[in-house]
């Protein structure tokens, strides 16, 4: 492998158009080697270009990026040598049975013949496939297919691994399992990058990159993200009715965001917004019930929706 | 170009096809239908026109006739009828296709003047059938007639003027060693291998697409050129086992008189062969939808093979632009080539024209579809 003391993944300015659409906007990235990042962000944000785009599967429109030290424009066949990637849709083969997969993509990868059979071994018991070698793929639950994709990416032994939203449409234990599978890799120095759109997963990761609209709006490990990003202390108020309330408190002064979360909002306030039984006499006059607002710790949700909100407001008056 | 890539991918190609009911009806149901369909449907022979017989004379000299209608095997009689409503019956129930009606004062008339009239008449319906059933009595009468009138001549120790007797002239209608079906088998194979050969691949790459494993596939470091030829392997020799069995048909069923070499006729079918699938592949990189590339495949096999390839329409007998058509269209060479094999016993050094038209064809076919597949979304 060339390069072997770079950064796993390199993009610069990395930009995907199609037609009037920019799916990927001027993207930078480095993830160093043996990290676990996570591609957040909501659907249609430009995640799963992105990780096409540095699988070779799309060619960008411009920028440049590098995989495991080779350039996904110029040398993509080296860098497929040196990936595993797994699709948001199934696409293993659903006529052939587990072995025959396995078989399968060993062959393509050209795993050496004397770790095959301890490779396949690996993967069947990864999946948790035992004694269903011969069953056709197509017969398999949600989190078994996914797990024997994961086993199908990883026979060759690649230092980086594209996991496009592995775990959506797997039920919760499932996704347990997979993320420890995840970790299990992690510790034998793969770089891993996944993408999600739950926003819990991402407190599996080293390093969560935030992505909107095709843009990187936040990079860093979870409490970083966490800790430093609000500009201001976050709230939860119990209020209704909900809309009203977001209306009512947006104009306000020193209340930096408002948005709702489930049954309530999260407010984040300034040092200069009113007190708590102010708010709470305000939104009265706008005919609201509300409770006292009540401090909490912040989530990667809120970080994240004040980015977005943030960058919104950016982009409109740019 | 990675051999252990390359087997990978014709394993994976060859159990696929083996687990999948439609393709395997392609590879294996649809040729021995088509050679029968083809086979018999489509050869211009007809023996035993059912034949309904009037005679209204019934003497010896009138059942001379009616015996040289059934002698000659192109007719056989289903209805002997003694009334003139009668035939009308027999033609509307589809018992016969044609009658002869032989007058009452049929023998008086021939021995008095040396020619006497039969009435036939034909149910037209089958246009096609009616002439060719037409040709075939109006040979029976011709043979006829000559005896007649040499026997009338000895008789009365003249000889007659040309148009004495019914005047005929069987030689536009009818040809009595003709088989047709000699001609036509051949191009049925060719036919048929064209069909099934691009069906099958042209199936190949839209599957991976539409059922979302081309994006797996891609992202792996195997190369266009090692999908390509994995894939046609296990198509390659299903062609040919489609080949062997069409051919064996030809040969032990139809009776079709095989002159040449087997050798000659393995390496003509292996290079059509290769440019069938080629096509298909083609077809198949270009369409993603799996309906859309086999309807595409249909269109560009069927077409040239049936109207252009010679196959049942002389390509000799075409206008000028449409005869210049048939040297860009694959499957002329190839019927070509199985006629020459079948018939006459060609050798390769005989078949170098249309040999060299079909290599042409392989390389150009096979170098697009190499170039074709992109490993990109």
């Amino acid at each position: 492998m060339s390069a072997s003391g770079g950064p796993a993944v390199l993009a610069e300015a990395l930009t995907k158009k199609f037609g009037d659409f920019t799916a990927v906007d001027h993207l930078d990235l480095r993830i160093e080697r043996g990290q676990v990042i996570g591609f957040l962000g909501p659907n249609g944000a430009g995640k799963s270009t992105t990780i096409r785009m540095l699988c070779g599967l799309l060619l960008p429109t411009s920028g440049r990026a590098s995989v495991a030290g080779f350039d996904v424009g110029r040398e993509p066949e080296a860098v497929r040598e040196h990936i595993g990637y797994m699709s948001q849709k199934f696409s293993l083969y659903g006529d052939l049975t587990v072995r025959e997969n396995l078989r399968f993509f060993g062959g393509i990868y050209r795993v050496r013949r004397e770790d095959f059979a301890e490779r396949m071994r690996f993967a069947i018991s990864m999946a948790g496939l035992e004694g269903r070698q011969n069953a056709l793929v197509h017969t398999l639950a949600g989190g078994w297919k996914q797990r024997l994709a994961l086993g199908c990416a990883i026979l060759h032994r690649p230092p980086v691994l594209f996991l496009d939203e592995p775990t959506s449409g797997v039920e919760p234990e499932a996704r347990r399992q997979f993320w420890d599978l995840i970790h299990d890799l992690a510790a034998e120095h793969v770089t891993i990058l996944v993408s999600t759109h739950y926003m819990d997963e991402a407190e599996y990761c080293n390093q969560v990159a935030l992505i909107d609209r095709g843009t990187l709006i936040a990079m860093g490990t979870p409490s970083e993200l966490r800790g430093h990003r609000l500009s201001g202390q976050l709230y939860e108020l119990r209020c209704s009715p909900l809309g009203g309330a977001l209306k009512a408190l947006r104009g306000v002064t020193g209340v930096v965001e408002a948005a709702i979360f489930g049954d309530r909002l999260h407010v984040v306030l300034a040092e200069n917004a009113p007190a708590g039984a102010d708010i709470r006499r305000l939104l009265s006059e706008h005919g609201i019930q509300a409770d006292l607002p009540r401090r909490i710790m912040p989530s990667l949700e809120d970080v994240f929706v004040q980015l977005v909100s943030r960058g919104a407001e950016h982009r409109v008056t740019a | 170009m990675n051999l252990r890539r390359l087997l990978a991918m014709a394993l994976k190609e060859a159990l696929q096809i083996w687990r999948d009911p439609r393709s395997l009806a392609v590879a294996l149901l649809m040729p021995l239908m088509q050679m029968a369909i083809l086979g018999y449907g489509v050869s211009l022979d007809i023996k035993h026109v059912p034949l309904c017989v009037y005679d209204q004379e019934n003497s010896q000299t009138s059942r001379a006739v009616v015996d040289r209608f059934i002698s000659s095997g192109w007719f056989s009689v289903s209805h002997v009828i003694t009334r003139y409503s009668g035939i009308r019956r027999a033609m509307d129930r589809g018992a016969c296709i044609a009658t002869i009606v032989i007058p009452v004062n049929f023998s008086r008339t021939l021995s008095a003047t040396g020619s006497a009239p039969i009435q036939a008449i034909f149910d037209a319906t089958d246009v096609n059938t009616t002439n060719i059933a037409l040709g075939y009595a109006q040979g029976v009468v011709a043979q006829a007639n000559a005896d007649i009138v040499a026997q009338w001549d000895a008789a009365h120790g003249v000889q007659s003027s040309a148009d004495s007797g019914v005047q005929l002239d069987p030689t536009v209608w009818f040809n009595e060693t003709l088989d047709s079906r000699y001609f036509i088998i051949p191009g049925v194979v060719a036919v048929i291998l064209a069909l099934v050969g691009a069906q099958l691949t042209s199936l190949t790459i839209s599957r991976e697409w539409e059922r979302g494993t081309m994006e797996q596939l891609i992202s792996t470091p195997i190369s266009a050129l090692e999908v390509m030829l994995g894939k046609l392997i296990p198509y390659f020799l299903i062609g040919l086992v489609d080949a062997t069995f069409c051919l064996s048909v030809a040969i032990f069923w139809f009776d079709v008189p095989f002159r040449g070499e087997i050798a000659t006729l393995f390496v003509t079918t292996a290079l059509f062969n290769l440019v069938v699938l080629g096509i298909g592949y083609l077809i198949s990189v270009r369409i993603r939808s799996q309906l859309g590339a086999s309807q595409i495949a249909l269109l560009v096999t069927m077409l040239p093979t049936t109207l252009l390839s010679g196959y049942t329409f002389p390509i000799d007998q075409m206008p000028a632009p449409i005869r210049a058509l048939t040297y860009i269209v694959y499957p002329r060479y190839y019927v070509t080539i199985l006629r020459g094999i079948f018939l006459k016993g060609s050798g390769l050094s005989d078949l170098w024209g249309p040999m060299i038209g079909l290599s042409l064809y392989a390389a150009g076919i096979i170098w697009l579809a190499a170039r074709a597949f992109q490993k990109r979304l």
